[in-house]
């Protein structure tokens, strides 16, 4: 690999790992705060922010290949199908 | 280029192929590994649903300092894998077994802190059955967000053991001189599978660990 | 205009010097072997001993049904024996035969490829899928399971006395065996396809295939924690089933349906494929709708995944998702009932060769069609609450499992056994265990219908006497039934030592796995093989290389 690219990628892992840590602060501290029914779809919007910048840039699915990543979404799909479905039984009992 | 031996499996035409393959292999793996926690969060949210008060109770109970701490350890060990993968891209033999051993003593760190927290459970007597006691809500609906409590972090502390002996074994792979700049393909995907884990924590934790905490 | 060649002609056939089965003797070249064309054979002898342990379970609670009483049986046996029979026939017999048989086998020949993508996995396969059988077997010597193979909570959780956690762990174990061929299909039919093989131009059996995969490797982990959790649950007392925690039982049905719906179509996808790659070799003609057909099985896959909820309709499951459910398995029959209606097209005005394997054919369209019209009949709400746990849904499954899969894998077997064994079966004992299995198969399922539909509830040792008469047909069919697959067993083991050689295409049919030799050298091709005709070229001969 050329070593702009390179040395571009380490910056890249570095900076995504503090925002990482970062947003693990703010979600902790964001917890302490009532923000009443919001609590929950926040806390849930940061993990999915973080999860998905492990997924984009540690687990490389930035470089990878179209198909890679139809995989990828199609775990996460299914099971938001799943709980989705559940839920249409015990929402409306 | 010099050639590894063994590296091209027979069933492959040429090492794009390969690579390809284990790519799409490994990211079915992690699909499945994705339902199969499923099941779990499928049976948190329908009983976090159902009993909110005793759920939020019961998680004012676990340590939300050493899971903040733990949660930081695991984004670590996720760094430390993804430069364990970017040494082997780069050739450099000697940085991927230390970045690999790094990430294998973060995760050695998070299994023992989780080790500390599962003893004070046994000790306040909230591991769920015939000793569970609890008074700050339902007993009976705090037993079950502990299940799943254990059931969750536990089921995931089983992935890290099993990551952690996949990491020992990359190890001794690239001190061997198995991988190259050309070939590292099991690396990357064992890091494919320590990041999942990850992510899988990152929504453990919030879940678990800061429900109704204002 | 081509001819199947007849048993003279392929007389004068000679196998290649090397192939496959020769290539290496004893036992580690089998038991350490990395060729999916012997990884298969392993899995044929594994499913086939499952198939008759299964089976022998079923001619015991048979014989305890040819009477009102429960007389031959305490009602705790005659339940460990039912359990028994599903976990075996559908664990180990009906998910992995055709896909882990047939498809090991011929996925790679028909894309034109080595192996599969992943050999070693290949091999772990079947090794999970016999230590999953060890621990089930061993659960079953020890005293065996009473729950049914659908394990419900809390009786599984809580009050059963058997050996729950054990037999629910060999479960857990053989789930991986799926989840892993599954695994290796998909990756293979996307990276491994000959050049020129297009995915419009792949056998029905591959589309079949992969669908059946996707269902594997995204139904079956589902399956995997809903077994762990039980576990759990009776090791740890957990709760989360348990009412008196306030945990709910059908939330275990539905984490248990969620995977065994998809599974059925796990179980009747891959037949699906054998038909349609059958029915255009014996109509000498391309088959009808292929692009209509490969899609179709997509469909099924996935509109499979959104259908459990009808086995909920009687649990307490919210009405209103009832009826979304209710709604949704009607549409699921769309995509079947088009295979059937492209199947019988292609047959129309085709010259029809009558062969052992369009027999089974045949008798697969036909029953399955049966079992899938009495799945829309209790996917009806009002009539489920008639028939649900009754004889109704035990012939209604019954005929889509034996009379539709098992009769899709015989017809398979039959198909392939040239190419698998380079021998041909005898033709003639052949039809005639082809037509003991329809006759013996009718006899004992018609009658379950009537009986479910009088009302005679299903998993009970004891029935009122008026059920008696309807009951002895059924267990005579049964003994019928058996004899029936008794005969293949028999011929098939004579045929790979005095059958006469068969040659690379004795039906002259068309598919990369006709191309070469029978049995087929390890490496499955003596040439690099390349594709430029479609699937199913009948009307042309077959272009080789």
């Amino acid at each position: 690999m050329d070593p702009h690219a390179a040395a571009a990628q380490r910056k890249t892992y570095f900076l995504v790992f503090g925002a990482l840590l970062l947003l693990t602060l703010v979600t902790t501290g964001v917890a302490f705060i009532n923000l009443g029914p919001l609590n929950t779809p926040v806390a849930l919007a940061i993990a999915m922010t973080k999860a998905a910048l492990v997924m984009i840039y540690f687990m490389h699915l930035r470089h990878s290949t179209f198909l890679a990543r139809v995989f990828a979404g199609a775990g996460l799909i299914w099971l938001l199908h799943f709980i989705t479905f559940t839920l249409s039984d015990y929402l409306t009992r | 280029m010099a050639e590894i031996h063994g590296a091209l499996a027979h069933q492959f035409d040429d090492p794009e192929q390969q690579v390809e393959a284990s790519t799409l292999g490994m990211w079915t793996f992690l699909a499945t590994e994705i339902l199969f926690f499923g099941g779990l969060f499928v049976a948190y949210i329908v009983y976090r649903l159902s009993y909110p008060q005793a759920f939020a109770a019961a998680s004012h109970h676990l340590d939300i300092l050493l899971g903040t701490v733990n949660t930081g350890i695991l984004i670590g060990s996720s760094l430390t894998m993804v430069l364990a993968v970017y040494s082997a891209q780069m050739g450099r033999s000697r940085s991927q077994i230390l970045f690999l051993a790094a990430t294998l003593a973060l995760g050695l760190a998070f299994l023992g802190i989780k080790g500390v927290e599962y003893q004070h459970k046994f000790h306040e007597h909230l591991v769920p059955g015939a000793g569970f006691q609890f008074s700050d809500a339902d007993p009976r609906h705090a037993a079950i967000f502990f299940s799943l409590y254990f059931g969750m972090t536990g089921m995931h502390a089983f992935h890290m053991v099993i990551g952690a002996g996949l990491l020992i074994w990359m190890a001794l792979r690239a001190w061997r001189g198995e991988f190259s700049a050309s070939y590292y393909t099991p690396v990357e995907m064992v890091g494919l599978y320590w990041h999942f884990v990850d992510v899988v924590w990152i929504f453990l934790f919030p879940l678990l660990y800061l429900i109704g905490r204002h | 205009m081509s001819v199947i060649a007849e048993t003279t002609v392929a007389a004068r056939a000679r196998p290649p010097r090397r192939h496959y089965l020769n290539v290496n003797y004893g036992v580690r070249s089998w038991l350490l072997t990395v060729d999916h064309k012997r990884i298969a054979l392993l899995y044929l002898v594994s499913v086939t001993l499952f198939f008759f342990l299964g089976g022998a379970a079923a001619v015991m609670f048979r014989l305890e049904l040819l009477t009102p009483q429960s007389d031959l049986f305490e009602a705790e046996t005659y339940n460990k024996l039912f359990t028994l029979h599903g976990l075996v026939m559908i664990f180990f017999f009906l998910i992995p035969a055709i896909p882990a048989v047939l498809g090991n086998f011929l996925v790679p020949l028909m894309i034109g490829a080595r192996d599969l993508a992943f050999p070693k996995l290949n091999l772990l396969s079947w090794y999970v899928f016999i230590i999953g059988g060890i621990f089930t077997l061993i659960a079953a010597i020890m005293g065996g399971v009473d729950t049914g193979w659908t394990f419900y909570t809390p009786y599984s959780s809580t009050y059963s006395n058997s050996y729950v956690a054990l037999t629910v762990t060999g479960a857990f174990i053989t789930g991986f065996s799926s989840i892993l061929t599954g695994l290796n299909f998909i990756v293979t039919i996307h990276k491994m396809r000959a050049p020129g093989m297009t995915w419009l131009r792949l056998p029905l059996f591959i589309w079949s295939h992969y669908a059946t995969s996707l269902i594997m490797v995204l139904g079956t982990p589902v399956l995997a924690i809903s077994l762990v959790l039980v576990a759990l649950e009776r090791l740890f007392q957990f709760g989360i089933f348990d009412p008196r925690y306030g945990g709910d039982p059908v939330l275990f049905q539905h984490l248990f349906w969620f995977y065994s719906h998809p599974a059925v179509y796990i179980m009747i996808l891959p037949a699906m494929g054998v038909v349609s790659e059958i029915v255009p070799c014996f109509s000498r003609k391309r088959i009808f709708g292929y692009t209509f057909i490969a899609f179709s099985s997509l469909a099924i896959a996935i509109l499979g995944f959104f259908v459990w909820g009808h086995h909920l309709f009687v649990s307490s499951q919210s009405v209103y998702a009832g009826l979304v459910f209710s709604f949704l398995s009607m549409l699921v029959a769309i995509p079947s009932a088009i295979k059937v209606f492209n199947w019988t097209a292609t047959l129309y005005k085709g010259s029809i060769v009558y062969r052992t394997p369009l027999f089974y054919a045949l008798g697969f369209i036909g029953l399955f069609t049966i079992g899938g019209l009495t799945g829309i009949f209790v996917a009806t709400l009002p009539i489920d609450v008639h028939v649900h746990d009754t004889y109704f849904i035990v012939a209604h499954f019954h005929y889509i499992m034996v009379g539709g899969t098992i009769m899709g894998y015989l017809g398979g077997l039959h198909f392939w056994w040239p190419k698998i064994t380079g021998k041909l079966y005898p033709e003639g004992w052949a039809r005639f265990s082809a037509l003991v299995i329809f006759v013996g198969f009718n006899l004992t399922f018609f009658p379950q219908f009537i009986l479910g539909y009088l009302g005679m509830p299903r998993r009970y040792a004891a029935y009122p006497d008026e059920f008696q008469v309807l009951n002895v047909m059924s267990s005579a069919g049964a003994s019928i039934l058996g004899i029936g697959y008794l005969i293949p067993l028999i011929y098939f083991f004579w045929s790979m030592r005095y059958g006469p050689y068969a040659g690379a295409n004795p039906w002259d049919a068309r598919g990369l796995e006709w191309t070469t030799a029978s049995p087929p050298p390890t490496d499955n091709f003596d040439y690099k093989p390349r594709v430029s005709q479609s699937a199913y070229a009948y009307e042309e001969e077959q272009k080789v290389g």
